[in-house]
Parts: C-alpha cells; sequence; structure tokens
C-alpha cells in the first residue's frame, strides 16, 4: 500500500465537497475491493474518503410498494431484516449469499453498486427488481445504471446513498458460486413484477449483469420452469475464464434460471 | 491404559495457547533493530538479465542495503542444494543445475528472486524495490511437463533436453513377459495434479549477527532446523555450525513445503551480517503461491496385466515428473524412491517396471508435498485396479480382495518388504462401515432425483517412519533417517524431553508426552517436549513422511529406558538392595518381594543429591540421551471408500459419505490420529475435486490467489466414518506406522473412483472442477462408447 490521506467525513455533504476538492480521490465504504486493491498497489489514491461514519447513509426503510436501503447498510444487514425478509424475501437471500460472514459485516450495497463487478450478486437484483440508485445528485432506474465492467452512470464526485427496491409478486435468486472465489460464477434473480417478468443474469456476461429477453417472454406466457425448458442463453458476450468457458456459463444461465422460477413459484 | 497413557484421547496440551492466541510464530518475534527484507522477484518465466541498475533504489530514504545474486557469489555464498542423487538409467548422475538464491544471469520462473532489499520498514523496501530497474531478454518458457522433454528451449544447460534424469525401478524383461502372457490389460493415462501446499502460516525468517561472539541466529519457519542448520553450513557456507544457531519456534502447517531450504531465509540470515542488522522476511499470500515448492505435477501412462482368473500379472508405468524450475531440497528423491518402491500397493504383482523422466519446466520449484510421491503411486495402482476391475465385469472390493498381499513379510518387485498388515480385515470393516451393501438402493434413490451416485474405493499402502539410513544412503539420500532424542529428569521428578522430531500441527507435544507419562509412570503435567530449537536439542532429522511417532518416539523409548536402567541402580543403593532385586512399575521402583520402594520422584532427587553412592560406584544424576535408526520402513495400510453424488445439470459434486479404515499399528492418541486422517482426507478431496496449480503459456501462474485456487472448506466435506484395524508394527520398539499422510494418500483414488462410477466413465481428470465433471456428464447422457480422455 501507497500512502494516502485518509478522510472520516461526519455528513454527505463533508464527504461530497471532499471529494469535490481532491483530485485523486477514492471514496471507500465496506472497502471489500478497494483495500485489497491498494494493498496489491494496484489502486494507489492520494485521499480516501471513508463515508462509514454517515450515519444517514445506512438504514432500511419499508413503504407499501418499496424497500429502499441506505448505501451503507451492509450485507449482513440486508440479509437479517424482519422488513426485507417480508417484502423481497429474495434479496434477504442474496445478501446472505454473499461472500462470508466477515465479508457480509464489512461490505455493504452502496460499494456494491458503484463498483459494479460482473460477477457482484446485487446488481441482479437491481436490474431484475428495476431498482432505482438513488445518488446525491439524482435517482437513476437501474436499467440505465448499469453501463458496462466496473462501469456505471455515475460521474466524477458523484455518491450512491441508497437503493430503493419495488416489491415484486414473487422473485427469486439462484446462484452457482465460482468454485475458488464463492462469486457468482453465474447468478440469476427472477422476478414477477406488478407490470413484467424480469430476469437479470449476473456473474456471466461479458459486459456486466443483462437481460434475458428470451426467457422473459417465455415466462410472460406463462410464469413456470417449465416455460425456459429447451431455451438456450447465447453464449455470444458471455466470460469465459479458467473455472468456466462461455458454454458452460451459458447452460448455467438455464439451470440457474429455471431453479430460480421454480424457487418463486414455491413462495 | 491409563488416563494419559498410551492410547488415551488425551486432549492436545498445546492447544490451548494455540487457540487463544498465543502461539508464537516466526512472525510474532521481533529482534532489536530488525529490519525488513523484500524480495523483488522476477515477472518473467524465463529471461536473461542483462542488467540490474539498484542505484535509485540504494539512494531512497530508510534503505540499508539492497543486494543481488553478484553480492551472493562475491561472499561466496554457495547455492541450494539438492541432497537426494539419483542417477538415470545409463548410470549418469542427475543434472542438477545451478541454484543461487538470488539469480545469477537468468531467472527461471515466475517469483525467481532477483535482487532483495532491506530497508527500516517492509514499505520502504518495498518501495525501493520499484526503484529497481531490471533489463530483461526474455527467453521462450517451458511450462507443460509432457512438452518439457526435448523443446526448443533449455531450462538449465547442464540439462539440453530438459531431462534431469531417466530413472527406473524394477525388472523390465519380466513384466514384458507378463504382458505377453496377459488375457487382459488396462491402460490408463494419468495427470497428478500441481497443488500449491497453502500451510495457513506463510514462510517466515530473521536472520540474526552477533558480532561480539560471531554467531547467526536463524528463526525459520521449518519443520527440520538441524537440517537447515547442516545445509546453510556445510553446504551454502553461511557459518559453521557451531556458529549457527537455527530455531524454529510454533510453525502453522507444513506439509512437507517446509522441509526445503529455500532462498529467502539463506539471504535473511547472509544480509544480517552485511547490514548488520536482524533481517525479517515474512511471506505474503502472493509469494507462497508462486515460490513455496509445490506439490505433485505428474504424467502418467499405466498398463495392467491380468490372467484369466483376474489376478494381476504385471504392471508397466512411465511417469514425467515436472520438478520445476530448480532441483528443491528433496525433489528428486520424490518421483523415484517415495514413488516407484509404493506401486505394487497392497497386492500380489509378480512384476513391476517403472520409469521416471524428471524434466525441468519454467514453473515453481516441485517437492514433497503431504504423501510425497506414495499418493501418486497410489493414484496409479488404485486407478488401474478399479477400472480393470470394471472393465472385466468384477465387483472391486472382491477382485482387490483376490489380489491382495495374504502373507507376511512380504518381498514386493520394488524394494520393499512388507513387514505385516491385514488387508482383508480393512476391506471387511470398510465395506461394513460404508454400508456398501446397501449402494445399489442408494443410487437407485440419487436416480429418481435426477442424480447420479458413484462409489469408490481406494486400498491404500505407504512406507513411513523414513528409514534405515544405510537403506536409504545406498539409495542415494545425503542423510541418514534416524531420530534423536534426551530425556532430562530434574531432581524433583519433572522431565524435559528434547526432541529432534518437530512439531507444526502434529500434536507432539501431547503424544510424546503420553509415552513418557506412560513408561515412567509420571503424570502427564510433568513432561515438557522440547523441539525447534539447534541450540537445545543436539541433533535431528526432523518431521516429514509421518516418521516423528515410528522413529522420533522409538528415540525417546530407547532414551526412556535407559532412564530406567539408571533409576535401577540408584534405586538400589537408595534402597540397600541388589540392583537384580529392584523392579518398576507403575512410576515406583521397588526391592521384589518386599514392601520397600519409592516413587519415581525420590529417586530422581536422590540421582542427584548422590548420598546413597559414591562417585566411583555410579555417576549422579539422571539424563539419557538416544538415537534410533530403523530398521525398515513402516507400512500403514487401510481402505477408503468415497460415495458421492453428481448434479448432472450443474456439474456438482456431493460428497455424501467417506469412510475410512486405517492400520496405523499401535496408537498413542486416537483422538490425534483421526484429526490427522480427517486433514489428510480433506486435503486428497482437495486434490481430487477443487486443487489445482495453473501456469500459462508465457508461465504464468492463473491459480496465484484463493480467488482462483479452490481450497477445500469444511462444508465440502461430510462427517468422515473413521476406523482402525490394528496390526502392531514388529520392527520398532513402539509399534507405531504412521499416521499423518494416509489421508491424503487413499483419498484422490477413492473419489476419482466414485466420480468415474456415477458418471459411467474410466478416466476424467483432477480437479474434477464443476465444468469437468458437467463436460463429462453431458458425454455421458449420450450413448456413446466409454473411451479414456
Amino acid at each position: 500500500m501507497y500512502a494516502f490521506d485518509y478522510h472520516r467525513p461526519a455528513t454527505l455533504k463533508e464527504a461530497l465537497s471532499l471529494v469535490a476538492k481532491q483530485e485523486d480521490a477514492k471514496i471507500v465504504a465496506g472497502g471489500h475491493t478497494l483495500i485489497p486493491t491498494m494493498k496489491q498497489r494496484l489502486a494507489a489514491p492520494g485521499h480516501l474518503i471513508d463515508l462509514g461514519r454517515i450515519p444517514d447513509l445506512v438504514g432500511i426503510e419499508r413503504t407499501p410498494r418499496a424497500v429502499t436501503i441506505g448505501a451503507m447498510t451492509t450485507h449482513g444487514a440486508v440479509a437479517e431484516s424482519a422488513d426485507v425478509k417480508e417484502a423481497i424475501p429474495a434479496l434477504s437471500e442474496l445478501a446472505a449469499l454473499i461472500g462470508d460472514p466477515a465479508v457480509r459485516h464489512r461490505g455493504t450495497i452502496g460499494g456494491s453498486v458503484a463498483n459494479n463487478d460482473p460477477s457482484a450478486d446485487y446488481p441482479a437484483a437491481c436490474l431484475a427488481l428495476g431498482a432505482t440508485i438513488i445518488t446525491s445528485k439524482r435517482r437513476i432506474p437501474a436499467e440505465e445504471y448499469f453501463r458496462g465492467l466496473f462501469e456505471t452512470a455515475l460521474e466524477d464526485g458523484e455518491i450512491v446513498t441508497g437503493v430503493s427496491f419495488p416489491i415484486p409478486h414473487k422473485a427469486a435468486y439462484e446462484k452457482f458460486r465460482n468454485p475458488a472465489s464463492r462469486y457468482a460464477l453465474v447468478g440469476v434473480f427472477v422476478a414477477k413484477r406488478p407490470s413484467d417478468i424480469r430476469v437479470a443474469v449476473t456473474g456471466a456476461g461479458s459486459n456486466g449483469v443483462f437481460r434475458w429477453a428470451e426467457a422473459e417472454e417465455a415466462l410472460a406466457k406463462r410464469f413456470s420452469a417449465k416455460s425456459l425448458d429447451g431455451l438456450k442463453a447465447p453464449a455470444d458476450d458471455l466470460i469465459g475464464d479458467l473455472h468456466a468457458d462461455a458454454e458452460y456459463r451459458a447452460h448455467l444461465i438455464g439451470v440457474m434460471a429455471r431453479r430460480a422460477v421454480q424457487a418463486a413459484t414455491e413462495r | 491404559m491409563t488416563a494419559s497413557g498410551i492410547g488415551a484421547p488425551v486432549r492436545r496440551k498445546e492447544d490451548q495457547r494455540f487457540i487463544t492466541g498465543k502461539g508464537r510464530y516466526v512472525d510474532d518475534f521481533n529482534r532489536p533493530g530488525q529490519a525488513h527484507a523484500y524480495f523483488l522477484r522476477s515477472p518473467h518465466a524465463h529471461a536473461t538479465i542483462r542488467s540490474i541498475d539498484a542505484a535509485a533504489a540504494r539512494a531512497m530514504p530508510g534503505v540499508l542495503g539492497v543486494f543481488t545474486g553478484e553480492d551472493l557469489a562475491a561472499d561466496k555464498v554457495g547455492n541450494l542444494i539438492c541432497g537426494w542423487m539419483i542417477h538415470s538409467k545409463d548410470g549418469s548422475p542427475m543434472k542438477a543445475g545451478p541454484h543461487p538464491a538470488l539469480a545469477q544471469g537468468k531467472v527461471r520462473y515466475v517469483g525467481d528472486h532477483v535482487a532483495v532489499v532491506v530497508a527500516e520498514s517492509l514499505a520502504k523496501a518495498r518501495d525501493a524495490a520499484e526503484a529497481i530497474t531490471v533489463e530483461y531478454d526474455l527467453l521462450p518458457a517451458v511450462v507443460e511437463t509432457a512438452k518439457a522433454q526435448g523443446a526448443a528451449t533449455a531450462v538449465h544447460e547442464v540439462a539440453p533436453d530438459n531431462v534431469v534424469f531417466n530413472w527406473h525401478l524394477g525388472d523390465k524383461g519380466a513384466v514384458d513377459s507378463a504382458f505377453a502372457r496377459a488375457k487382459h490389460v488396462t491402460t490408463l493415462d494419468l495427470v497428478n495434479n500441481r497443488l500449491v501446499p497453502n500451510p495457513i502460516e506463510p514462510r517466515a525468517a530473521i536472520g540474526e549477527y552477533d558480532e561480539a561472539e560471531e554467531q547467526f541466529t536463524l528463526y525459520t519457519t521449518s519443520q527440520n532446523p538441524h537440517v537447515a542448520r547442516l545445509v546453510l553450513s556445510a553446504f551454502i557456507g553461511i557459518a559453521p555450525e557451531n556458529k549457527l544457531r537455527v530455531v524454529a519456534p510454533d510453525v502453522g502447517g507444513g506439509f512437507g513445503s517446509k522441509i526445503f531450504i529455500y532462498a529467502e531465509e539463506t539471504v535473511c540470515v547472509w544480509a544480517a551480517k552485511k547490514v548488520g542488522r536482524p533481517v525479517k522476511w515474512t511471506s505474503d499470500r502472493t509469494e507462497a503461491f508462486l515460490a513455496d515448492a509445490h506439490g505433485r505435477d505428474h504424467v502418467t501412462h499405466a498398463e495392467m496385466a491380468l490372467d484369466e482368473n483376474g489376478r494381476i500379472l504385471g504392471l508397466r508405468v512411465h511417469t514425467v515428473a515436472n520438478l520445476g524450475a530448480y532441483l528443491s531440497t528433496f525433489a528428486s528423491s520424490v518421483p523415484t524412491y517415495l514413488y516407484a518402491p509404493l506401486l505394487s500397493g497392497q497386492y500380489n504383482i509378480p512384476a513391476i517396471y517403472c520409469e521416471v523422466d524428471g524434466v525441468y519446466t519454467n514453473t515453481a520449484p516441485v517437492d514433497a508435498y503431504r504423501g510425497a510421491g506414495r499418493p501418486e503411486a497410489t493414484f496409479v495402482i488404485e486407478r488401474l485396479v478399479e477400472v480393470a476391475a470394471r472393465q472385466t465385469g468384477q465387483d472391486p472390493a472382491r477382485f482387490r480382495r483376490r489380489n491382495y498381499i495374504k502373507s507376511f513379510p512380504h518381498q514386493t518387485p520394488v524394494i520393499m518388504n512388507y513387514d505385516v498388515g491385514d488387508y482383508g480385515a480393512s476391506l471387511d470393516k470398510a465395506l461394513e462401515a460404508a454400508d456398501y451393501k446397501h449402494f445399489p438402493k442408494r443410487r437407485r434413490e440419487s436416480a429418481r432425483r435426477g442424480k447420479l451416485r458413484g462409489i469408490g474405493f481406494s486400498s491404500y499402502i505407504e512406507a513411513c517412519g523414513i528409514a534405515p539410513s544405510q537403506a536409504v544412503g545406498a539409495l542415494g539420500a545425503g542423510v541418514g533417517l534416524w531420530e534423536s532424542a534426551e530425556v532430562r529428569v530434574n531432581p524433583t521428578g519433572s522431565i524435559e524431553v528434547l526432541t529432534g522430531s518437530h512439531s507444526h500441527g502434529q500434536g507432539h507435544e501431547t503424544t510424546f508426552a503420553q509415552l513418557v507419562a506412560d513408561r515412567l509412570g509420571v503424570p502427564i503435567e510433568s513432561v515438557n517436549i522440547v523441539h525447534g530449537d539447534t541450540d537445545k536439542v543436539q541433533f535431528g532429522m526432523g518431521t516429514y513422511g509421518s516418521r516423528s511417532g515410528a522413529v522420533g518416539m522409538s528415540a525417546i523409548a530407547k532414551a526412556l529406558d535407559k532412564v530406567i536402567a539408571k533409576g535401577r541402580k540408584v534405586a538400589a543403593y537408595a534402597l540397600e538392595a541388589g540392583e537384580g532385586d529392584i523392579e518398576f512399575k507403575d512410576g515406583r521402583f521397588s526391592v521384589a518381594g518386599t514392601d520397600r520402594s519409592l516413587a519415581f520422584g525420590e529417586v530422581a532427587l536422590q540421582a542427584y543429591i548422590a548420598h546413597k553412592f559414591t562417585g566411583a560406584e555410579l555417576e549422579p544424576g539422571l539424563k539419557e540421551g538416544a538415537f534410533y535408526d530403523p530398521t525398515n520402513f513402516t507400512f500403514p495400510a487401510g481402505m477408503h471408500i468415497c460415495e458421492l453424488e453428481v448434479d448432472p445439470d450443474t456439474g456438482h459434486v456431493t460428497i455424501e459419505r467417506f469412510t475410512a479404515v486405517d492400520d496405523f499399528g499401535t496408537i498413542i492418541n486416537p483422538m490425534i490420529v483421526e484429526g490427522q486422517v480427517h486433514g489428510g482426507i480433506a486435503q486428497g478431496v482437495g486434490q481430487a475435486l477443487f486443487e489445482g496449480a495453473v501456469y500459462d503459456a508465457e508461465g504464468q501462474l492463473v491459480t496465484a490467489s484463493f480467488m482462483d485456487y479452490r481450497m477445500p472448506r469444511a462444508a465440502d466435506l461430510p462427517s468422515f466414518e473413521v476406523g482402525m484395524t490394528v496390526t502392531p508394527c514388529p520392527s520398532n520398539p513402539l509399534g507405531i506406522k504412521g499416521c499423518g499422510e494416509a489421508g491424503a494418500i487413499a483419498a484422490p483414488a477413492a473419489v476419482m473412483n466414485a466420480l468415474t462410477d456415477a458418471l459411467g466413465h474410466e478416466n476424467i481428470a483432477m480437479p474434477a472442477t464443476p465444468l469437468a465433471v458437467w463436460r463429462a456428464a453431458q458425454r455421458a447422457r449420450q450413448p456413446q462408447p466409454i473411451a479414456a480422455e
């Protein structure tokens, strides 16, 4: 790790002014991506702005139509939240599948969506549920927010403050873990929403999280795992690596999607 | 059996300090004035070093020194050595290329040591290392085991075809004639995957130099500190043995990887004198992946000849063993004398012939890893036996039983003389424990859920307690493989036992104390086990190859016999009786046929106050030492059975049951032995399903972190069914055979036999990752002839 200045603002306003002032500043939330990268000397920000002591960024709020989670809420808190369990059990289960207990008690939803790792779990939930990413400047629909590998719609100096998830009729998340890292090798989030059905896939796409249109169409006709029989996810634009080539990932998308639909219908 | 004697499941004495964070590992030591070392490592697998410019680094704040291979050469620091000479078929000695602690002219693997920076802090050392400019001329990398031989590029000039040795063992003519008469021949091509050891504690070293005494001290993560001192002194030339102390305190796992004498510890102890400060280095996990000696990495073609009755007639094996870029300390012995002599397994095989080509590649050095050669041999023979049984339509358990060795001693055609065993008993017990009878029912039940269930056996044997020094000397070992012990009885009757064995997770502080408590009739609490410091323990060969029970404890037993003999003399004077009338039982010396007796502690006091005898009659004191040299290898053996279920939709494998029935001879502490079996099985399952070091075509280690290298986890494993059978080892005084490696030796074949059973394939490569299993399951779904991959 190279030397850097550490800042711990008490308010969002203070954080924003620090970010605006320092050219080579990095925002740190739970630090589970940035800190290891810094330790390996692959990232070298001059200033680290820690959002960990801004109380306004933590918490879960439930209204009749949505669950809104503050950016600095940990995966563990989401997994344990009675409100999330009741309103969107699939989201609570997703949070419980992230990493291990140590990761879940440091890592945050804001950090996850700001980083947009192609193997992260939350982006699948955001896209399938039609979430809104709330920032210091605006509200961005998930559709427009995730832009590719580690790419988002965030502008310089813009900070994610929360994520709002509309409550679906039914939803489920199925994840096949990378055997080594335990990130999603393929994760499929299926949501039956009041207006439509969405199937979002993480871990597999060369450009990050994406929606599987053919599956959505098939499920729109009938929301049943059987509707996906024989349907193959396209293997182009999928990640191929040591653990899974594109063909295997394409196959797993189908398996995980069917299992997710099955789990959702059994709720 | 007493509450703490031989056979008692005594809780480990050392665990209190380990689980409360009070263990003292090398990195916990901080010496006054200590500086920190950072190694600049090669980013290239193979390159000539055109120049190293360290001027800028030397000028940086807090930098005490930057050293390269030139500095080591100028100081006449010797190269690292390989301590086992192997001769090729034609009688020529193995071709060992130079192995300098810091590269001289060339780098040969990613992670090779280019330079060291010593600075006031690790961060400063690392900053300075980034300021070193190295100009490399890249050379093509030799990476693949099977393609190394005769590759266009040579890793070392001494071995232009990259072959270190072409070694063989056995009678080729006898094997050829066995195959000529065979009714059936089973053939398999097998890869024994390369593993990264990954002990929880990474390697570390602190070198220190006391100018007043001209005395060096090295704190290091070693399984054998005396061997480290011997090599550093006699071969590398750091200092004479009497001027070098090596301390290996608590060590957090080794699995073989801490047997070897590495570049980093050599450089730290040398640099301590150069900079006049203690020099510390602690490996980070990436360095451990890149530069700890790896394990296994064999490519094998194996054939088994059978007669019309399903009896094994002969075995023919050709193995290419990847030794990496340099010969590590015992690298040459692992794929030769620790491998081929075990190819007979538990079977009566009249003729065996094995050829091994040891090759250089531009990868990390490969050396002993838990089991060391024996897992590779077991994998070959047990995969062959399983497939041969299937091909000839026989039940694999019955096929094994038919071919088991049934009378002992048994001389195999490949050196080993098995002293004792009862393989049928292990098989019976394991079949019962695994409920083999009802396996077909469980398989049908799995099939109803769309899952594929398989069962696989592994009848392993290993040679432990290595070994008779004369025998290993004749086979090329540079050292003897005895062990030493010293028992120091204090005047108050408490006891220190100094042992040349080294504990790094095995629980010696408990089991060794149990032996003493048992023999002397004293409480286990009054016994301290001292190890890991060359200033305390005179000499010892260390811990590896499951030898500390069979050899280390035998040395202690021998020293205890001497203590008791001396105690008898002291007691005779103290009790005013003839020495021949003194009996020793349950911790008391008594005069036969009387009620006159003294407790062990009272006799100890008499030995030290020396009031009852003159110096002319008897030496005061009670301290005895012994060296124990085994008369044979020991042969632990057993039967492991794996039952697993495959999800053909995803390739996910669930191990449903794992049964291990082992014959370790006499058992000192069954709880610790079970723990050793559990850990070994976990590592064996890891090799079969999860772990594999992968280099790309340029020689970059793709699996250089836990993000890509998949370790076994507790949740991957069922609760093991562990059972024992006992045939005491006749060649040592305690009847011990050794248990540390059994699981890692037996499990890979058991798992792969189960997996291939589930999938209806003869061959699937390790590690059988979900991707590989899914592919195999896809093929299994399509009706087609079964073919080896």
